[in-house]
C-alpha cells in the first residue's frame, strides 16, 4: 500500500513532464519544425561540460528559492514574496560585501548573515500582519513584493550604487573584493582531470545549497519544530489542541521561510556578479514556487525539478541557433507547473479514497472482533 | 461513472491548456520569424567617422555568419531591437550573410552565455543590442579575441569591440526644437522609459531644444520606472496614462523616448484629441514611427527622433565582410546623419528651415548640446 501510494505519487510528476513533452511537439509541428530534431539538439547540447556547469549554476538558486517555498507550504502558508525577499537581500548583501574588509571566510560569513537577516526581516512583516492583524499572507507578500522592487530600484539608483566613470551606464554596487566571493568549484573539475571549459565558472555556493536542502530536511521532519510545522499545516485545529501555538507557528515559519529565500542569489552574487547590477536575475522567487510544487515539497523531488529547470533553460539556448523557436521551452515550463497540479490531485484524490475504504475495512473487521469477543465473555 | 467524469474534466482542462499554449507559441513563433518593418530605404545610408575609401572587394564564397544578441524584448518590439534588425536585414539581402539570432532570458543575465555560445560556434561578428551588454561583451571580447563585436550605445575599449554610439542628445534637440514650434499652449512633456543616464541625454537634448525656441516654455518630466526595473520600456498602458494626463495639464507635444511604451502615447494623442476637439502632438523616438503605427494614429505623429541603429549595424557589417572591421568608439551624430528627425507626415514642412538651421549649428559646433539634463 504505501509503495503503491509513494509510486503513484512519482508517477505525476513523470505523467506531467511527458504531457508537456507531447504539447511542445504538437506546437513544433504546427510551426513546421521537427520535434525529434529540437529533443534530440538540447539533449545534446545539454551533454557538454560547460552545459553541465551552466545547468547547475541555473539549478542551486531555484533550489533554494523552491524551499523557501516549501517551507510555507509545509504549514499551508503561501510565501509568494520570496522573489523580493531574495532581491531585497541580495542588494544589501551586495552593498555589505562591498563595504567592509574582513578576512575572507568571515567576510562571506557576515555577508551570508546579512542575506538571511533581511530576507527574514522582510518576510516576517508578512508573518506579523498575519498573526496581529488578520491579513493574508497571500495578499502581504505580494504587496511586499512590489514595495521591494521599489525600494531596490530606490536604494540602488541614490544611495547604494558606485560613482561610475563618464560613459560607463550601468547602475550598480561596488564589486566584491576577493576576501567576499566565494570559491568556485572549478579546481574540483582540474582535480579529477577535467579541463574547465573557458569562460565557465561553477559556482561553489551549490555546496551550500545542498547542505541547505538537507538541513531542510533534518529541520522539518526530524525535529519537534518541524512535526509541529507540519502538523499546523496537515491540521491547524488538531495542533493547537495539541498545544502548538498557531500565531508563533506563523511567524517562526516565515522567518525561516524568509531566511532560505534570502540566500536565493547569493550564490551568484558571490561567484559570478560580483555586484548587484541591472543584469542581476530575477523571478528566481516565483519560479521557486512551480518547482516547490514540481517537487511536491520534498527535498529530492524539488532538486530533481530544480536540475530539470535548469535543464531546459541551458538548452533552449541552442534551439535558436536551429531555427526553432525557443519559446517552445516556456510552453513546456508552463504546461508541466500546471500538469503536474492537476496529476498531483487526481493521485490525491486516488489515494484518500483508498484509505478511506481500507480504514473503513479496518473498522469493520475491528467492530466485528469486539462483538465476536463480547459474545465469548 | 464520477471517476470517468473527473477524468473527461481533467483531459478538457489539458486540452485547454495545451491550445492556449500552443496558440500562444505559434503566435510568437510568427512575430519573431516575421519580417521587420522594410527598413527605410529613402534615407542613404550615411558614411561614419570611420570612413574609409578602399576599393570594393568580392563577396565572399561562404556566407558569413552574423551574430546578433537583441535586448529584452527582442525582434518585434517596434523599437530599438527592431531598428538593429533592420539594420541586419538589409545586410543580409545586400551581402548575404547568415544571421543568426538570440534573445536573452527575462532577467537578462544570461546576456555573456549567450555571447559566448555564439563565439564558440566560430561566428565572426557578434552584435549586443544595448548598453546592458556592456559588461558582457568586455568579457567575452577578452576571451575570443579573434572574434568581432559590434557592442550598440555603450563603450567596450578592447581592438575587437566597435563601440557604436549615437549623438541622442542632438536629434532630441531638433526635435525639441519642432515641439517648441508648434506648440500653441507653451507647455510641452517629455516621457522617459527608464530613468538612466542614457535616457537623460535625451531629456537633456529635448530640454535645450524647446528653451532655444522659446525660453519660457514649461516641460513636464516625466520616467516610467526606475532602473533596474526596465518595465517602462514596454508599457503601453502607463505610456498611455502618463500621456492622457500631461496634454490634461496642457502639454500639447510630448515626446517619448521609451520603447514600447510609446504606442500607448500615441493611443492618448488621438483620444485626447477626439475627445476635446482639439489637436496634440506626439513625438516619435528611434525609428520613423509614423510608418509604424496605424493610419488612424499617423495624424497625430507629428515627427520622431531618429537614431539609426540600422545604419550603425549595417555599415559595421559592410566593413566587416569587405575586410576593413576595425575596434574603436563609432560615434552616429548629426554630422554623418545618425541622427536626426524624420519628415513623414509633412507636419514639419513648414519649419523645416529652422530646424535645418539649428542641424547647421550643432553640426558647425555654434551650438553645444548638452548631455544630463539641468539639475
Amino acid at each position: 500500500m504505501r509503495w503503491r501510494t509513494a509510486a503513484l505519487r512519482a508517477l505525476a510528476p513523470i505523467t506531467a513532464v511527458v504531457f508537456a513533452l507531447l504539447v511542445a511537439s504538437v506546437a513544433l509541428v504546427l510551426v513546421d519544425r521537427s520535434p525529434i530534431t529540437a529533443f534530440v539538439e538540447m539533449a545534446k547540447f545539454a551533454a557538454t561540460l560547460k552545459s553541465f556547469i551552466s545547468i547547475m549554476n541555473r539549478a542551486y538558486p531555484l533550489y533554494i528559492s523552491a524551499i523557501a517555498v516549501a517551507i510555507g507550504f509545509k504549514m499551508g502558508l503561501f510565501n509568494i514574496g520570496v522573489e523580493g525577499q531574495y532581491l531585497f537581500a541580495s542588494l544589501l548583501a551586495a552593498w555589505v560585501a562591498a563595504s567592509i574588509a574582513l578576512p575572507a571566510p568571515l567576510h562571506v560569513l557576515v555577508v551570508l548573515l546579512v542575506a538571511v537577516v533581511v530576507g527574514s526581516a522582510w518576510s516576517g512583516i508578512a508573518g506579523v500582519l498575519k498573526v496581529t492583524r488578520g491579513v493574508h499572507e497571500v495578499i502581504s507578500t505580494i504587496m511586499l513584493n512590489f514595495i521591494a522592487f521599489g525600494l531596490v530600484s530606490w536604494l540602488l539608483a541614490n544611495f547604494l550604487r558606485q560613482e561610475n566613470e563618464p560613459g560607463d551606464l550601468i547602475i550598480k554596487t561596488a564589486e566584491i573584493p576577493a576576501s567576499g566571493r566565494f570559491p568556485s568549484l572549478n579546481p574540483l573539475l582540474a582535480a579529477i582531470g577535467l579541463e574547465p571549459p573557458r569562460g565557465s565558472v561553477w559556482q561553489g555556493f551549490l555546496v551550500v545549497a545542498i547542505l541547505l536542502g538537507i538541513g531542510y530536511y533534518f529541520l522539518v521532519w526530524r525535529t519537534r519544530f518541524g512535526y509541529e510545522l507540519r502538523a499546523s499545516g496537515i491540521n491547524p485545529g488538531a495542533a493547537r489542541a495539541a498545544g502548538v501555538d498557531p500565531d508563533a507557528m506563523v511567524i517562526k515559519t516565515m522567518l525561516l521561510s524568509g531566511a532560505f529565500a534570502g540566500l536565493v542569489a547569493i550564490g551568484p552574487l558571490l561567484g559570478f556578479f560580483n555586484r548587484y547590477t541591472l543584469d542581476f536575475p530575477r523571478q528566481l522567487g516565483f519560479i521557486g514556487i512551480g518547482i516547490a510544487l514540481l517537487g511536491r515539497n520534498h527535498p529530492l523531488g524539488m532538486f530533481l525539478g530544480a536540475v530539470l529547470w535548469g535543464f531546459m533553460d541551458r538548452s533552449a539556448q541552442i534551439l535558436d541557433l536551429n531555427d526553432i523557436p525557443r519559446e517552445i521551452v516556456q510552453i513546456m515550463q508552463g504546461v508541466i507547473v500546471l500538469a503536474v497540479v492537476i496529476a498531483y490531485e487526481v493521485v490525491t484524490r486516488f489515494v484518500e479514497r483508498e484509505q478511506v475504504k481500507a480504514a473503513a475495512a479496518a473498522t469493520a473487521t475491528e467492530a466485528t472482533e469486539a462483538e465476536v469477543g463480547e459474545v465469548s465473555a | 461513472m464520477r471517476r470517468f467524469t473527473k477524468l473527461f474534466a481533467l483531459v478538457s482542462v489539458l486540452a485547454l491548456v495545451a491550445a492556449a499554449c500552443g496558440g500562444g507559441g505559434g503566435g510568437e513563433t510568427t512575430t519573431t520569424a516575421g519580417e521587420a518593418p522594410a527598413p527605410e530605404t529613402t534615407a542613404a545610408a550615411p558614411e561614419t567617422t570611420t570612413t574609409t575609401a578602399a576599393p570594393e572587394t568580392a563577396p565572399p564564397e561562404e556566407a558569413v555568419k552574423v551574430g546578433m544578441v537583441f535586448d529584452i524584448g527582442g525582434r518585434g518590439d517596434q523599437s530599438f531591437n527592431d531598428a538593429a534588425a533592420a539594420g541586419l536585414d538589409r545586410a543580409v539581402a545586400d551581402f548575404g550573410v547568415e544571421p543568426i539570432e538570440l534573445e536573452p532570458s527575462a532577467g537578462g543575465e544570461n546576456r555573456e552565455e549567450l555571447l559566448r555560445l555564439l563565439s564558440e560556434q566560430g561566428v565572426p561578428l557578434i552584435f549586443a543590442v544595448g548598453f546592458l551588454f556592456t559588461d558582457s561583451v568586455a568579457a567575452a571580447a577578452a576571451d575570443f579575441p579573434d572574434t568581432k563585436y559590434g557592442l550598440i550605445d555603450s563603450v567596450v575599449d578592447s581592438p575587437n569591440v566597435a563601440s557604436l554610439v549615437f549623438a541622442e542628445e542632438q536629434g532630441s534637440f531638433l526635435v525639441g526644437a519642432a515641439a517648441a514650434l508648434k506648440s500653441q499652449t507653451g507647455k510641452v512633456g517629455f516621457i522617459g522609459g527608464v530613468e538612466i543616464d542614457l535616457i537623460k541625454k535625451f531629456q537633456a537634448g529635448f530640454e535645450a531644444g524647446v528653451k532655444a525656441v522659446n525660453p519660457d516654455a514649461e516641460i513636464i518630466v516625466q520616467y516610467v520606472s526606475q532602473p533596474p526595473d526596465f518595465s517602462g520600456f514596454n508599457d503601453p498602458a502607463r505610456g498611455r496614462e502618463i500621456g492622457t494626463a500631461m496634454y490634461e495639464q496642457g502639454a500639447d507635444v510630448v515626446y517619448h523616448a521609451a520603447g514600447g511604451t510609446g504606442g500607448g502615447l500615441f493611443e492618448a494623442a488621438k483620444e485626447y484629441s477626439e475627445a476635446n476637439n482639439t489637436k496634440v502632438w506626439a513625438i516619435g523616438v528611434d525609428s520613423d514611427q509614423y510608418n509604424q503605427v496605424d493610419d488612424a494614429l499617423k495624424p497625430y505623429i507629428l515627427t520622431s527622433m531618429l537614431k539609426r541603429v540600422d545604419v550603425a549595424v549595417y555599415n559595421t557589417i559592410e566593413a566587416f565582410v569587405n575586410g576593413e572591421f576595425s575596434g574603436g568608439v563609432v560615434v552616429f551624430d548629426l554630422s554623418v546623419d545618425g541622427v536626426g528627425f524624420s519628415t513623414s507626415g509633412g507636419f514639419v514642412d513648414d519649419i523645416a528651415d529652422q530646424l535645418n538651421d539649428f542641424k547647421a549649428k550643432i553640426i558647425s559646433g555654434e551650438i553645444v548640446v548638452p548631455t544630463a539634463p539641468e539639475a
